[in-house]
């Protein structure tokens, strides 16, 4: 009898919650998590708190203990100048970035010297990491090589180092820098994604494959703050990719001035609000089709901020000049970043990780020989335009033909390797 | 400003000295390693504090970035493992305390006889924009002989550290 009423108790259950909830306006706390319906308001603090909970998660793992070898007698000192090391100077490198004409922290006339610099002293925090580490940083001295002798081939075309500069040197030539100089910017594509271990060409710390020493010796919170700078060194080389060769913050055909009929609005500026109110259209028609409450509210949220960022781009057409130029310059750059970026998950998630020795032979024997070419060409290439009057836009095409060739012959060239065979097989 | 500028200076020149006796003294060759990158960053912050942020620049990217990164892969590579007891220093002292005096004598004449043309000269308002074109212009322009003469060294230098390596493995297989 006893177990019969308790058997019906259990099957009136889901019938008698909703009043009992109706009358708490409280969050429920996690005792009964798969209660069949709510009141609307407790459901929504529950999304809440899961919401919340990745940063609940951050404390707690700020108190978890390092793991520490107290036979191997490790020094604390750099134990942790290891993780402080590739996490400030990420940081450091964004502070010369410029977000559209608005907004750059600092414009240094060695900028790109200056982010340069710092990201290799980003090299140090995977040195002093110890394991697997002198692969690491093998590969990133040969990425390094040829990510500096791509951003020359368009150094020489803009004269400056100054961020800022290289910006207004597109604008004035009337075209980004990768028509001028695309080999210049296919190689640091590559290279950018080997610097930044993204995946296909991630040989410096195989992600994929290997547990990261940063993992494996440090508690959460300081593994998951080394982890931070490779996303963050993502952002500033796709930044830096996008400020050299992609114009930064410069609309595309920004040299074209067609205005709206009796206003000062140009007829493209309204491209960066239509682009906004578009993605908030997908995200709106998108969001009822989400299968759990939490997406929806997430895909709402999302299309929500990018009304709000439609209006405001659109609002400032309207405004000031140099309001108009800030937002819609750091518009601008977000999209080029975030393209960059995409096309670097892209590739990761199409090709399978190559292997060390194969992304190696890559860089030493394909991708610097051909940025030495290209540095060469482009510079004969703005020569002859200087000295003869030819438009750039001939000469570099020429020069980019020709160093392709090379690019090809010296593919195609493999030179045998029985010494590094034998080296391997030592 | 002048203040804070001898200040930030004091602090820069202890701190590169300091950290170069450290580097010197240190047992654990890791550590003495990263005593001489402080010392080149204490170094970087000095030029810059002069105006001189190509130098700077160049410090960090080329000497704290390049060179000090090929150091820590030698002592890497040929020590793999470091024992945490290394060997002690070997003592030399009669040739290092000469060293040290015939060093020591050759500053204090530079001193002494370059007091008066040391001084520096008051620096401009901002030298700074014109930095990198004037390094360069030095270079290429006034000193390109000594400059290609260096470069071509440095490559035959490159090209025999090669050579030495591959006749060694040859004598190895």
């Amino acid at each position: 009898m006893a177990e019969n009423s308790s058997t019906t108790d259990k099957a009136t259950e889901p019938d008698s919650t909703p009043e009992l909830e109706s009358t708490i306006l409280e969050p429920p706390g996690p005792e009964n998590p798969h209660t069949a319906t709510r009141s609307e308001l407790s459901e929504f603090f529950r999304v809440l708190l899961h919401a919340g909970r990745p940063s609940f998660d951050v404390v707690r793992h700020l108190f978890n203990d390092d793991v520490t070898n107290d036979h191997v007698t490790a020094s604390p000192v750099i134990f942790h100048l290891t993780w402080l090391m590739g996490f400030v100077m990420a940081l450091v490198a964004f502070s010369v970035l410029p977000v559209g004409p608005a907004f750059q922290i600092t414009d240094l006339n060695i900028g790109l010297l200056f982010v340069l610099g710092i990201s290799s002293l980003g090299i140090y925090g995977i040195f002093l990491r110890g394991a697997g580490s002198l692969r690491e940083a093998a590969g990133f001295i040969s990425c390094a090589t040829a990510i500096a002798l791509a951003l020359l081939g368009a150094l020489l075309l803009s004269g400056s180092l100054s961020m800022k500069e290289i910006v207004q040197a597109q604008l004035d030539q009337g075209q980004w820098f990768i028509f001028y100089v695309p080999v210049s910017f296919v190689i640091y594509f590559f290279s950018s994604m080997v610097a930044a271990d993204r995946a296909a060409l991630d040989g410096p710390d195989a992600g994929s494959e290997s547990v990261g020493a940063q993992m494996a010796k440090y508690g959460i919170l300081r593994g998951a703050i080394q982890a931070l700078p490779e996303y963050a060194n993502v952002a500033v080389l796709a930044g830096i990719g996008t400020t050299v060769f992609l114009g930064g913050w410069l609309r595309p055909l920004a040299s074209y001035h067609d205005r709206f009929p009796d206003t000062s609005v140009e007829l493209l500026d309204v491209l960066p609000a239509i682009a906004a109110g578009a993605l908030a259209l997908y995200c709106f028609r998108l969001a009822p089709k989400q299968d759990t409450r939490k997406n929806r509210i997430a895909l709402f949220s999302s299309a929500g901020s990018c009304v709000i960022a439609a209006l405001l781009l659109a609002a400032s057409l309207f405004w000031r000049d140099s309001v108009m130029q800030g937002l819609h310059g750091a518009f601008w750059f977000v999209a080029k970043v975030g393209a960059n970026i995409y096309c670097f998950h892209w590739i990761r998630f199409r090709f399978l990780h190559s292997e060390f020795d194969r992304f190696m032979r890559l860089q030493w024997r394909i991708l610097i020989p051909t940025a030495c070419i290209n540095l060469l060409m482009a510079a004969v290439a703005i020569v002859t335009s200087q000295n003869t009057g030819l438009p750039m836009r001939f000469t570099t095409i020429v020069s980019t033909a020709a160093t392709l060739g090379v690019a090809f012959w010296l593919a195609l060239h493999r030179t045998p390797k029985p010494s590094m065979q034998a080296a391997d097989a030592e | 400003m002048t203040v804070l500028n001898s200040i930030l200076f004091y602090f820069l020149a202890a701190l590169a000295i300091g950290s170069a006796l450290l580097m010197v003294t240190r047992r654990n060759i890791v550590h003495a390693a990263i005593f001489l990158l402080a010392a080149l960053l204490a170094t970087a912050g000095i030029f810059l504090q002069l105006q001189a942020d190509f130098l700077f620049i160049v410090q960090i990217f080329l000497f704290a970035g390049g060179i000090m990164a090929l150091f820590v892969f030698a002592i890497m590579l040929v020590r793999p493992g470091i024992p945490s007891q290394p060997p002690r220093f070997t003592r030399q002292r009669f040739v290092a305390t000469i060293l040290t005096l015939i060093l020591a004598a050759q500053v204090f004449f530079a001193v002494v006889l370059g007091s008066g043309s040391l001084r520096l000269a008051a620096r401009s308002v901002d030298i700074a924009p014109k930095n990198t074109e004037a390094v360069g212009d030095a270079l290429f322009r006034q000193f390109i002989v000594p400059f290609e003469i260096a470069s071509i060294l440095l490559l035959l230098a490159m090209i025999g550290a090669v050579v030495i390596s591959r006749r060694n493995r040859d004598a190895f297989d």
